[in-house]
Parts: C-alpha cells; structure tokens; sequence
C-alpha cells in the first residue's frame, strides 16, 4: 500500500481539475465531487496508516520522477511516509474530508459554489504535498501551494472590500516569512549539498552550532508566517474574512500547523543548534499569553477562534521549542480536532443567524440562548471547549498539559509560567464563548429569531466525528503521558533534544504521578502537583467564565469601568495593527511616493530625453538613407534598365536571325583556328 | 578510284546549300528540307572518310543519323502541322512568340 502513496495527492488534483475546468457544468456536483476525491484520498491514507501502525512502521521514500538535475542539485519529486508524516496525513485527510463534507451544506446555494470546491481540493493537494515531501524543495512548492489556496479562500467573498484586504494581507505577510524559509533553504544546501530530508539529517551531527542556529532561526521565520506566531500573527484573525469552513480547515486544523511540522521534520538539525530552540520556545510562549489575552474580550465569535488559534500553535512552537517534538505534534493533531470542531460549531451558529443583520451575524453580544434551538451543536462545542480548556479526559488536557511538562521539567520555567497563565485564559475566554452564545437570555434580532434552527445532517454529522474524536482523540493515543502510543510511534521521526535527559527524569517523574493517579494512590511528587495545577487551571478560568457571564453579568462591564486602559488596550489587539501600520506600512508608502516622484521626473526625464535624441537622429539617418542609400540602389537598376533597352532587341524571336548569328560566330571561330 | 578531296567538296557545296537554305528561305517546309540537305552533306562527309580510312565506324554513322533525320523530320512536319492549323502560318518571319 505505502507504493501507491503517489495516489494521496493525485485525487484531490483530479477534483481540481473537473471542478476547475467542469465547474459550469458540475455545479451543484462540484461539492459531493470534491468530497468524494476528498474521501478516495483519505481511503488510501487509511490503507498507509494502517501497515503503518500494524506493521513495523519505518521510513519509506516514494520515488516518483527526478524534478530538477543542475550541477550538484537533485531534486526528485517522491513521497516520504514516516511516523511524521503519517499522524500529519491522517490529520490533513482526516479532518479535510469532514470538513469538505460540511462544506456541501454550509456553502450550499453560494454562487462560487464549483470555485470554492476547486479551492479547497487545490488546498487539499498543496497541503499534502507539503507532508509527504522527502525534500525541502518540495515542501516549499506545497508551503506556497497553501499560502495561495488561503489567499484564495480568505478572499473568496472577493466582492466585499474586507474580504479582498484580508487575502491580501494574510499573502504578504506570508511572503515575509517565505522570504526567510527560503534563505533557510539556501543556506542548508550550501552547508549540506543537499535538499532531501534523508542527506541533510545525516550531515546534520556535522553542523557548527551556529550555522545550525542560523538555519533553524531563518526557517523558523517561515514558520512564524505560515504558523502565525509573533511578530507575524497579525494576519490570521483578519483571515476570518473567509467563509467559516475554510477557515478550521486551514487557519486552525492543517495550514498553519505547516510551521510546527516543519520544525519537528527539521528537529535532527533544531537540536544541533540550541540557540534557535530557545528563540522558538520564548516566541512561542509570548505568542501563546499575548493572543490568549486578546482572545479575552473580543466580541466576533471567529475572532475569538482566530486568536485561540494563534495562541494553541504558540502552544505548539512552545513544545518544539523545549525540544518535547512528538507532544508538540500530539497537540498539534487534538488541536486539529477540537479546533476545527470550534469553528465548524460556529459556522454552524452563524448559518442559523445568517437572517439577522450582517453586523450581528458573529458578534456574540447579539446571541445568547441558542442551546436549546441548536442542542447538537451545543453539546459538540462543549466537548470542542472543554478540550480545549484542558479538562481531562478530553483532548486537549493530554497534549496540552504534555508541553507544560516539558516545559517545566526541561528548566524552562518561564515558558511555563506563561504557558499556565496562557492556560487559564484558554479555559476562560473559550467558556465566555460558550455561556455568551448558547447560554442565557437570547438577544437575537427578532425577525431571525424564528429561522433559527438546527443545521442539517451534513453539517451536524461532521460535528459529532470531530466531537468524538475531540473526547477520545488525546486519552487514546496519548496515555500514559510522554509514554503514550503516539509517542512511540513517532520516536524514529525525531531527534532527541539535548536536554532530553532532564526531560527524560521528568517524564518518568509524571509518568508514576498519573499512574498513581490513575490507581487512585496519591503521592506528593511535581509531577502530581503539575497534573492538580493544569486541572485547577482549567476548572478556575470556567468557574471565572461562569461567575462573570452567567451568574454576575454586569462584572465584565464593572471591570471594564475600573481597568479601562487595559480594556480598550486588548480590545483594540494591543494596537498592533495601528503600529505596523504606522511603522512598516506608512513608512513603504512615503519611499513608494518619493520613488514615484523619482520615476516620474528622473527616470522618466531620461528616457523622454533619449527619445528625443533618437527621433533626431533618426532623421538624419533618414535624410542619408533616402538620398545617399537610396540613390545607389536605383542608379544601379537606372543603369541596368537603360542597358536592357538596348540589348532588347537582339531577341527578335525569329530562330533564323539566331541561327545565322550562331553560324556566323561558328565561322569565324573556325577562321581564327585555322588562320591563327 | 574517286578521291576524298571530291567527297568533302560535294559534301561542303551541299552544305553550304543548306544553310543557305535555312538561312534564307521563308517557308517552314523548305527550311526543314534545307536541314535535310545539310544532314545528308554530313553523311557524305562521314562515307568518304571511313573508305579513306578503311573504318567502318563512320558507315555505321551514316546509318544512325539517317534514322535520327527521319525522326527529326517526323516531330519537325508533326509540329509545322499543328502550327499551320492552330494558326495558318507557314511563314517563319511570322512565328516571333519568342520576342522580347
């Protein structure tokens, strides 16, 4: 089965095609097409993961054809399937494919149905190239494969003004992060000679420290793009533009996780360079209690998500950061569900209002009292919420509380005290989301309050899987913690951290805890404390969530009136926009006028000036042509005609002057040889 | 015996007949007759000389450019016939096409 890997990004390029070229006579087919490609490719993943799993794994590379051939360059287009890319193929197929499903009912009757499913089947293809890549060439064709889709999706609603700025903002904030990938990648081919995953991990143990620094830093700007961490994160919660599918299926389940695959992938050259892994940790740290703040008083549904979702992958770059990969992945691949479950519930919500008035559609201040309207998506988002939040045994607890962990028991104590202050508002922001929306008096728009109802089975079916797998998907793989299947089965994709060992004593340390725990023995150690902590964590930012909309709802107004510079400072995002606007932006804008100014009097002036010189000289050269040039070639043809006038006449057309011409010539050539 | 001095002067007075002939006369069927004579002068030329020599080489030539004068005759009268009915002339002063 793993030969026939080269099938997995071939479907969804069908499904690109027929929707793509078909698209006006498929219509209303596009979506169940695009899905049924969707699920072929997800079959085939299946089938891997399945002699994966059962089998004794390794790591298989699929040849397909040689790319590129220049010098010492090779670069082949083949498929790796390893542990890694395994989890990373069911998570991308796996959630794609429900979320194509939804798509079917959620854009259902939108005019760009064909091209919203030609789209998301190109994403789809991006997306898993971008995985089963045996190269960082062809990683990076897949890295810019998805930036485009999101660009595309993001401004899909392309008419309206914000949509259309979203997209392009997402894209060049992108590039700048590309811009370093890129020369991450220059700097890897120069150091190795290579670019397939296999060679530079062998010479990667030969890597000075700081050229491996240097190297994990620069690819781990790409990643801060891709994946949205600071200082590059401003472009994810103006992606919310885009239609709701789009947006758990690539800006929080499979695109931007691309950054934290690429660092557990490049993790044998990231624990070569130390330097680089602290920078990720701290970054991702900040990344991580900065966007959660934000998340706490936003009032659009999908904007709380956004800034969740930023926050979870600071989460994530957190736990490469100190060098625990294979939980960053496991909190990668939960996230992938409960996140992706968050915002199709909230799709979900916002087609049930999509009567009320566009400014009230996502503002959760005009909701309010939905639960017993809308109970499937209710229960779903309370599963997708408390995994979210960390209550064990949901999903999120395990992985989450995993990367704490690591953080703690690996020295990095600050990290983890943001990652448990980060944390707690997690818990709390994602329980405000809960209580406003469903919970409470309802403050909907009277005339959309009777068209709410619940979403239909193609919607709500994809709830409940992603539900399931929210509420089973961490316990299964991940118990016990840091020892769990998916820890072994990653374990060859990884390279170890230098300070595995410390991390090693501590994983132990937790590893008793929760099997004590577990028996129902308590004993006093960190790991048990640590374990108490995340629990305590979770359950205190929703009983503050509760306390402050359910059961005091004036606190937040009264709180907002005692803080109100630290109000309107989160609400405002920290002014981050304004700041790159006046910082970054306005300052390219002035270069750009002056460099217009310049054009248009300097550069313009020149080649105006040169113009004239040259219709001038033209002229000249002109005059001389017709005159001198000229005058040659029809003398030469005067001079022949005149010739030819008077030669004419010798041909008289009768054969007797010609023949007596002849015999004459005859003649007197026989008189001169005779007579000589 | 009669001398090869006597073969080539009636060969070269027939000639020059010929030629004349061709040279001079108008119409079409004379000219070709003309031409007939100079071929003819030709094989006395050919005859006297291979008895000169005691060759045969030049008897056997005679006999080919009779079979060949045959020939051109043919073609020569087929094509004076198709002209003179295409275009009733027999006159070669006339037949100019060839004019400049």
């Amino acid at each position: 089965m793993i030969r026939y890997a080269w099938l997995i990004p071939l479907f969804p390029l069908a499904g690109v095609l027929i929707n793509g070229l078909l698209g006006s006579r498929v219509r209303d087919k596009a979506g169940h097409v695009a899905s049924l490609m969707a699920g072929l490719s997800l079959l085939v993943v299946l089938g891997i993961a399945r002699e994966m799993i059962l089998g004794p794994g390794g790591s298989h590379v699929v040849p397909v054809w040689t790319w590129i051939t220049a010098g010492s360059l090779s670069v082949s287009v083949s498929f790796l399937v390893d542990p890694l890319s395994t989890i990373m193929l069911l998570v991308v197929a796996g959630v794609g494919f429900v979320i194509h499903v939804y798509s079917i009912g959620y854009m259902h009757g939108d005019p760009g149905y064909p091209r919203f499913f030609t789209y998301l089947n190109l994403f789809m293809l991006s997306m898993l190239l971008l995985v089963m890549a045996d190269n960082y060439l062809l990683m990076f064709v897949g890295w810019e494969g998805v930036g485009l889709c999101s660009y595309l999706l993001i401004g899909f609603w392309y008419e309206k003004q914000s949509a259309s700025d979203a997209g392009k903002k997402a894209f060049i904030v992108n590039r700048i992060g590309d811009a370093g990938f890129l020369l991450g990648l220059f700097l890897i081919w120069t150091l190795t000679g290579s670019l397939s995953y296999a060679e530079v991990f062998k010479a990667a143990p030969q890597l000075a420290a700081p050229a491996a620094t240097a190297i994990g830093l620069l690819l781990f700007i790409g990643a801060m793009g891709k994946s949205a961490q600071i200082p590059l994160y401003v472009w994810l919660p103006d992606a919310m533009e885009g239609p709701t599918p789009v947006s758990a299926l690539i800006h929080a389940a499979t695109m931007v996780t691309a950054g934290v695959y690429m660092v557990a992938r490049t993790s044998p050259v990231y624990v070569q360079g130390p330097g680089a892994l602290e920078v990720i940790a701290l970054v991702g740290a900040l990344t991580a209690i900065f966007s959660a703040s934000i998340g706490l008083v936003q009032n659009d549904i999908k904007r709380v998500m956004a800034y969740s979702t930023v926050s979870q992958l600071g989460f994530m770059f957190m736990a490469m950061g100190v060098g625990a990969f294979a939980s960053g992945i496991f909190h990668l691949m939960t996230h992938a569900f409960f996140k992706g479950l968050l915002f199709l519930g909230a799709g979900s919500v916002i087609h049930a209002l999509h009567h009320a008035p566009a400014a009230q559609q996502q503002d959760m201040r005009y909701m309010g009292g939905l639960r017993s309207k809308m109970p499937v998506t209710y229960w779903c988002l309370v599963a997708a919420a408390l995994a979210l939040a960390g209550v064990p045994p949901f999903a999120g607890f395990w992985s989450k509380d995993e990367i704490l962990a690591g953080a703690f028991f690996s020295g990095h104590y600050v990290v983890w005290g943001l990652g448990t202050a980060a944390a707690l508002m997690t818990a709390f922001y994602v329980f405000r989301m809960i209580f406003m929306t469903f919970h409470g008096e309802m403050r909907v728009d009277h005339h959309a309050r009777e068209h709410i109802r619940e979403s239909p089975a193609v919607m709500t079916v994809p709830l409940v899987i992603l539900a399931v797998l929210s509420v089973v998907g961490g316990v299964l793989p991940g118990f016990p913690p840091d020892a769990g299947w998916i820890h072994k089965f990653l374990a060859p994709s990884l390279a170890k951290a230098p300070g595995h060992a410390a991390l090693d004593e501590g994983v132990r340390v937790v590893k008793a805890a929760a099997q004590a725990g577990a028996q129902g023995g308590g004993h006093g150690t960190a790991g048990i404390a640590l374990i108490v902590l995340a629990i305590a964590v979770a359950l205190g930012g929703i009983a503050l969530a509760w306390r402050m909309y359910l059961r005091d709802t004036a606190a937040p107004a009264r709180l907002e009136r005692r803080f109100p510079g630290l109000y309107r400072l989160l609400l405002n995002k920290y002014y981050v926009d304004e700041i790159y606007q006046a910082c970054i932006v306005e300052p390219i804008y002035r270069l750009m006028r002056a460099l217009f100014d310049f054009d248009q009097k300097v550069v313009d002036g020149a080649v105006n000036g040169s113009s004239f010189l040259t219709v001038w000289f033209s002229r000249i050269s002109g005059i001389f042509d017709l005159r001198t040039v000229d005058g040659a070639v029809n003398g030469t043809a005067g001079v022949i005609g005149f010739f030819s006038q008077l030669f004419k006449f010798i041909q008289s057309g009768m054969v007797q002057n010609y023949l007596f011409v002849m015999l004459l010539g005859v003649f007197l050539m026989v008189s001169a040889y005779l007579f000589r | 015996m009669v001398p090869l001095t006597h073969y080539l002067a009636l060969g070269a007075i027939l000639f020059l007949i010929g030629a004349a002939g061709v040279l001079m006369r108008r119409n079409a069927i004379m000219i070709l007759l003309s031409i007939e004579l100079m071929l003819n002068s030709v094989n006395i030329t050919f005859v006297g000389f291979a008895r000169q020599w005691a060759d045969l080489t030049g008897q056997v030539f005679a006999i080919f450019v009779i079979a060949v004068a045959a020939c051109e005759a043919a073609v020569g009268l087929a094509i004076l016939i198709s002209l003179n009915r295409d275009r009733q002339m027999m006159n070669v002063d006339e037949i100019n096409l060839l004019k400049w």
